[in-house]
């Protein structure tokens, strides 16, 4: 395979609460991400999954690790130089549609943002004409851009989120449980939606989610978080397939499925939520496929 | 009503008086609740089935208008009630609780911040029935192990904040069962939790059933859901029941395209397709009541007749009806969707194991 596009070593991100108190959400997780792939993140709320997302990006300061994109490292003191490199070519997807989008100013503004900032026009007929297609592109009309956001409907303004992410031609986008707020019908326009996109673009995703039906359609590889632990991580075949960690066995068999008969005498798999992993190591079942134990 | 019929909800239209205009959130819900058993609401946001049990128990909003339509319970000494036809008063003292009681989506949310948990269990013992403070505390204790907590006696000192979100969520559906109600509603109990902490709940919901005789009514827009706890189902769209039947029924042969979208749009674990089904647009806005059938615009089988005329319930078998013109004698043959058949084929295969 090629290089990759983002490389996480050894990632730590603590929260110091008070003097005494200490909150340890990552702890020494390491993954890549290739050009052009999706990795899904995937574990219950509180494994850390989001806070993840937001070191890569720098929203937070990692307390130790390293993290390199596209060569560079993007860990640590960030100089502006790589910072700008960094915020052009890595973008975000939020959670909620409904809080993610500045409701006093009008889509063509929140998608031009990033062009205003990076100056990526020479005048203001291209500026239009660049938002115009990407509001095509995700299946929105250019007109819309004079509007504002609550005038939109979820899966819209999800949509428009796309969007912005997109007009920066980002070479990774992350997106943080981009599709758990939509109704059914709707998520599986979305996921589509990301799918073409990515066929179009070849830009990475880190798709976090909990949900594992969506996860398992949409990635080519998996990690499953558990604690701030990477407990498992493969391709989307062998994670589904043959999972190995107890963790990912119960979080499994937990996925509800849309088949009654087989829903009706189906049995949890409990799995010890006080398991300690600090002792643990990554041990290596194929290329691809390692476990923590 | 029929004699093991507990709940019945016939003919209810609902409409919201807002600034922008008035808007019809419910337009002719038709639906029964048997003794004991588990009937699942499926909708999208939106489609009015929150809206539908919150009549049932008093909690419409101020702007609402009832059009029409009744909500017949059958009391434990088989006397017949409309509840619509009491005043908000009256259900609170009689029916709210005692006898039909909710679970509400958001449990960080529908707890009260300041009271510890073991109060706000015993609040509604103390207003319906008249018990002693110690028999309330033995009895809560008794709840709490129920529900799956343990360490009940000190628990019951602990605030809602000091409690995970699974938690929480027991402690809600302990709240509900204090008075040992007939019904009980369940609004979306599970979305806001984890997939793993969602199916222990599930089964809670389920053993507690069986252990109490409880008839309960999940509202979900999960159909894994709907798979794993319900015994009828009714799917709604844009106010209406478009499609109900036994669980086997829906989903093994179901009949409208709305029922087909929904299926196909939710990929299961064996689902490897290049994409995934995806039913177009979105649901009509009720403040422009659409003509016709609801469903046409987003219809790709959507014939001529879709657009003059609301399809009535066609009958299918004894318990399963659909409302969509494609039933008519008349209409021509159509093949199901692709993937759809696909998948029922395997759903099939993978029930008979």
């Amino acid at each position: 395979m090629n290089e990759p596009l983002l490389k996480v070593e050894n990632l730590h991100q603590h929260f110091e609460i008070s003097r005494n108190f200490k909150i340890k959400a990552v702890n020494g997780v390491s993954f890549e991400i290739y050009p052009g792939e999706t990795y899904g993140l995937v574990g219950e709320s509180g494994s850390g999954k989001t806070t993840i997302g937001r070191s890569i990006i720098r929203l937070y300061d990692p307390t130790e690790g390293q993290i390199y994109f596209n060569y560079k490292k993007i860990s640590g003191n960030l100089s502006h130089k790589t910072q700008r490199m960094l915020r052009k070519n890595m973008q975000m997807i939020f959670q909620d549609p409904m809080s993610s989008l500045n409701p006093r100013k009008k889509i063509g503004d929140i998608i031009g943002e990033g062009l205003d900032i990076h100056g990526l026009y020479s005048n203001l007929k291209e500026r239009n004409k660049i938002i115009g297609d990407i509001l095509q592109k995700v299946g929105l009309s250019p007109a819309h851009a004079q509007r504002y956001p609550h005038q939109f409907s979820g899966g819209q303004r999800q949509r428009v989120g796309i969007a912005r992410a997109l007009v920066m031609n980002p070479k990774l986008i992350i997106a943080d449980e981009c599709i758990s707020a939509l109704d059914v019908s709707i998520q599986a326009q979305v996921v589509n939606l990301m799918k073409d996109i990515q066929d179009d673009t070849q830009c990475a995703y880190l798709f976090i989610a909990h949900d594992l039906s969506m996860v398992k359609y949409i990635s080519d590889r998996i990690g499953v978080l558990h604690k701030g632990y990477l407990v498992e991580t493969g391709t989307t075949k062998e994670i589904f397939s043959n999972p190995l960690h107890p963790y990912t066995k119960s979080l499994l068999s937990a996925v509800p499925l849309p088949n009654p008969r087989i829903e009706k005498n189906r049995q949890l798999i409990n799995y010890n939520l006080e398991t300690d992993y600090q002792n643990c190591i990554l041990s290596k079942i194929t290329e691809t496929h390692f476990v923590l134990n | 009503m029929d004699k093991n019929i507990i709940l019945s909800i016939k003919n209810l239209d609902i409409t919201f008086r807002t600034n922008a205009g008035n808007i019809h959130a419910i337009r002719g819900v038709d639906l029964n609740l048997p003794k004991g058993k588990t009937v699942a609401l499926v909708g999208e946001s939106g489609s009015g089935k929150s809206v539908t049990m919150k009549s049932a128990v008093g909690l419409l909003d101020s702007n609402s208008i009832i059009n029409s339509g009744k909500i017949l319970y059958r009391t434990s000494e088989e006397k017949i009630i409309d509840l619509l036809s009491l005043t908000k008063k009256e259900l609170r003292q009689n029916i709210n609780g005692k006898n039909i009681a909710m679970v509400f989506q958001d449990p960080m949310t529908s707890l009260d911040p300041t009271m510890q948990i073991g109060e706000q269990i015993m609040e509604g013992m103390f207003i319906h029935k008249k018990i002693s403070k110690s028999e309330a505390r033995e009895k809560t204790l008794e709840l709490l192990k129920l529900v799956g907590i343990v360490d009940a006696e000190n628990r019951m000192k602990n605030y809602p904040h000091q409690l995970s979100g699974g938690m929480r969520q027991r402690i809600v559906i302990a709240i509900a069962l204090s008075c040992e109600p007939k019904i009980l509603i369940c609004d979306e109990p599970t979305t806001a939790l984890d997939v793993t902490i969602q199916a222990k709940i599930l089964n809670l919901i389920q053993d507690i059933q069986n252990k109490m005789d409880l008839s309960v009514i999940y509202i979900t827009h999960d159909l894994g859901v709907v798979a794993k706890v319900a015994d009828y189902v009714n799917v709604m769209y844009a106010g209406k029941i478009i499609e109900t039947g036994t669980v086997d029924e829906i989903f093994f042969d179901p009949r409208h395209p709305y029922t087909w979208g929904l299926l196909s749009a939710m990929p299961d674990l064996e689902t490897d397709d290049d994409r995934l089904y995806s039913i177009p647009g979105s649901p009509p806005n009720l403040l422009h009541e659409p003509k016709g059938d609801a469903f046409a615009a987003r219809n790709k089988f959507a014939m001529k007749i879709d657009e003059k005329k609301e399809p009535p319930m066609f009958q299918i078998t004894e318990t399963h009806f659909a409302a969509t013109w494609l039933l008519h004698p008349d209409a021509p043959k159509i093949e199901l969707p692709k993937e759809l058949k696909l998948r029922l084929e395997r759903a099939g295969k993978a029930a008979k194991i």
